[in-house]
């Protein structure tokens, strides 16, 4: 195969796993499980304050 | 919800995967881009086709390269937001700003221009060739830059206000995040490794033709160009390995610390060349440092601070705090111990959960009063407010064998690579450089030294800055998000098997067009 063609391959199959895969089945971003920046705010002070 | 170390460890080792395999792929496109462009502004000039097939055989290196390492840093930015979520929430816009400005350079810039410059040969006039090979080039530089701002700012975080009602950080000086000392040496430093890496490779493939007997003059110009080229860079790699210094030795002082074994300072303090570091040495013991060192006097106390009777603080020092010093802006204090920073810390802490306990009461005047007076205990302490989440002296310190002879490394290599280059351009000169079979083989030997030299700069920067995600702001431990170990785990096998594969590839189809070299491709 052509250089060029296999480099296009590489990158959309590396895109493909990056985010059809990565980032639809293991890196939900933690804080989307809240609707509002609020919700996430009370969420992170939380975490921030109430550790040991 | 209570952080298991596990889960920090778990996710510190996946980003350190994460980022170790995506800077083998970054350090070659900053610097090959560059001397592309320069060869082919020798084309644009003479109209000489040597100089057409050259900086095409160059580009096909380049663009392998840049296929295999394109968007393995976008991994990096998930992790962020799925395993360092309360990290990134706290970083706020600081983040967003220069990664969003690096999004638009990496896609839009670098990555049109790239199109054009692979694919656009005898498509577009010469004059736009060039133009776009210097706009990717350049491109790829300035994506850099700003992801070194992002970096910079968490080892030195200037230019914000942080938002008790959020918990987050708000910028207030653009331009001081931007021009920070930290980013500007990091920026300059980085990006010239990346030349001395892309210098490295041209010569040692080079070289390889030699000794193969084949591609004579393409190899005796590349390695000229590139010999200069790297000159350049491990030149500026001196310099700018020096302001980093500096700057560390401001901003940062337990990582100049242990990268140099100190446990205590003097006025007037060695800088060691090379030691073996005593495992028994702790901060609070009376044992030697070093099991055997070879130590320039006074010569750290002048690196650090331009005197060579300064003080410079190892990591007791720093723990017990007492001395004197000159902050960022030049102004002399007297060090807190680490038992005060941790009280200023938890002051902070306890300002903080004020601002969530009260910031709703229906009470108005009650809840200004008490805000107000958390407000006045924050600001005075937020500087210290990551103290709050260390326990022990030990929590504060680096991993000091790794960050000592990663920095020893790195060094010492530069030094190894400053004589080679010496030794290439002299041998050049005299025109023997193809009979020499012995040089040809460490300039081949050169290009994992190269690698490794790069790689051991970050954990040096890295591994010396810990426990900090935010330098005195963050430890790890408060930065991590509540997601499972196992998760973390996964993804990270998941990340090793996708960037070897990547790395194979890159390296298969590599040798294979070096293999075919400049005469055995066809170009269309
Ligand atoms: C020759 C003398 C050198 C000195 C004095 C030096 C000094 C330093 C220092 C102090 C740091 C840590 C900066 C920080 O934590 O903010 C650093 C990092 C680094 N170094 Fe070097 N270095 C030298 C040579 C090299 C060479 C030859 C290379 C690569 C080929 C290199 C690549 C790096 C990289 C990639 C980093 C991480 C990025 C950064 O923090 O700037 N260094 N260097």
């Amino acid at each position: 195969m052509e250089v060029g063609k296999t480099l296009w391959l590489i990158i959309l199959i590396k895109l493909a796993i990056i985010f059809l895969i990565l980032r639809v089945f293991f890196f939900r971003p933690e804080l989307s499980r809240y609707d509002t920046d609020a919700e996430k705010a009370e969420h992170v002070i939380e975490n921030l304050t109430k550790q040991p | 919800m209570l952080l298991t170390s596990s889960l920090a460890d778990a996710s510190r080792l996946q980003f350190a995967l994460t980022a170790m395999y995506h800077w083998l792929f970054v350090p070659l496109t900053l610097g090959l881009g560059i001397l592309i462009a320069i060869f082919e502004t020798k084309y644009y000039r003479c109209g000489d086709e040597s100089w057409k097939k050259l900086t095409r055989f160059w580009s096909r290196i380049f663009a392998i390269n840049f296929a295999c390492g394109v968007a393995t840093g976008i991994i990096l930015e998930f992790e962020f937001g799925t395993n360092w979520s309360n990290y990134s929430w706290f970083v706020g816009d600081i983040f967003g700003a220069p990664l969003a400005i690096e999004g638009i350079f990496a896609f839009f810039l670098e990555s049109t221009f790239f199109a054009v410059m692979y694919f656009g040969w005898d498509k577009v006039s010469k004059g736009f060739h060039l133009l776009s090979t210097w706009l990717t080039a350049i491109g790829a530089n300035l994506s850099a830059y700003w992801i070194l701002t992002a970096n910079g700012w968490m080892q030195n975080p200037v230019g914000v206000e942080f938002n008790p009602l959020t918990a987050r950080n708000e910028m207030v000086d653009f331009w001081s995040i931007v021009f920070s000392p930290t980013t500007l040496s990091k920026f300059s430093h980085s990006v010239m490794s990346g030349f001395l890496v892309a210098a490295i490779v041209v010569i040692a493939i080079s070289c390889w033709y030699l000794k193969k007997q084949r591609n004579r003059e393409f190899s005796l110009r590349s390695i000229k160009y590139a010999t200069v080229f790297g000159l350049f860079a491990i030149f500026m790699l001196m310099v700018t390995g020096h302001t980093s210094a500096v700057t560390v030795t401001r901003t940062q002082p337990m990582k100049l610390a242990a990268m140099e074994g100190l446990y205590r300072g003097e006025n007037g303090t060695p800088f060691v060349g090379f030691a073996v570091l005593n495992p028994k040495k702790t901060y609070d013991n009376d044992e030697n440092p070093y099991l055997f060192n070879i130590s320039f006097p006074k010569v750290l106390s002048f690196i650090a601070n331009g005197d060579f009777n300064s003080f410079v603080p190892g990591i007791s020092d720093i723990i017990e705090g007492g001395y004197k010093y000159k902050d960022a802006n030049g102004e002399e204090k007297t060090a807190l111990s680490f038992q005060e920073k941790v009280d200023r810390g938890n002051m902070a802490r306890r300002a903080l959960s004020l601002y969530a306990q009260y910031k709703d009461d229906p009470d108005t005047a009650k809840r200004n009063q008490i805000l107000s007076q958390a407000k006045v205990y924050l600001d005075e302490n937020f500087e210290y407010f990551g103290y709050g989440y260390l326990k022990n002296p030990e929590d504060s310190i680096p991993n000091v064998p790794v960050t000592f002879y990663s920095f020893r490394i790195m060094v010492m290599l530069g030094g190894y690579f400053i004589l080679f280059l010496i030794v290439c351009w002299w041998l050049m000169k005299k025109k023997i450089l193809e009979k020499k079979k012995w040089f040809i083989f460490f300039a081949i030997l050169s290009v994992p030294l190269v690698y490794i030299c790069a790689e051991a700069g970050w954990v040096v920067a890295e591994v010396g800055r810990q426990p900090w995600t935010i330098q005195d702001l963050l430890p790890i431990g408060a930065s991590v998000s509540g997601v499972s170990s196992s998760n973390v785990w996964t993804t990270f096998i998941i990340f090793a098997v996708l960037f070897t594969t990547l790395l194979i590839a890159e390296l298969k189809i590599a040798f294979n067009q070096i293999k075919k070299g400049p005469d055995g491709i066809k170009w269309n």
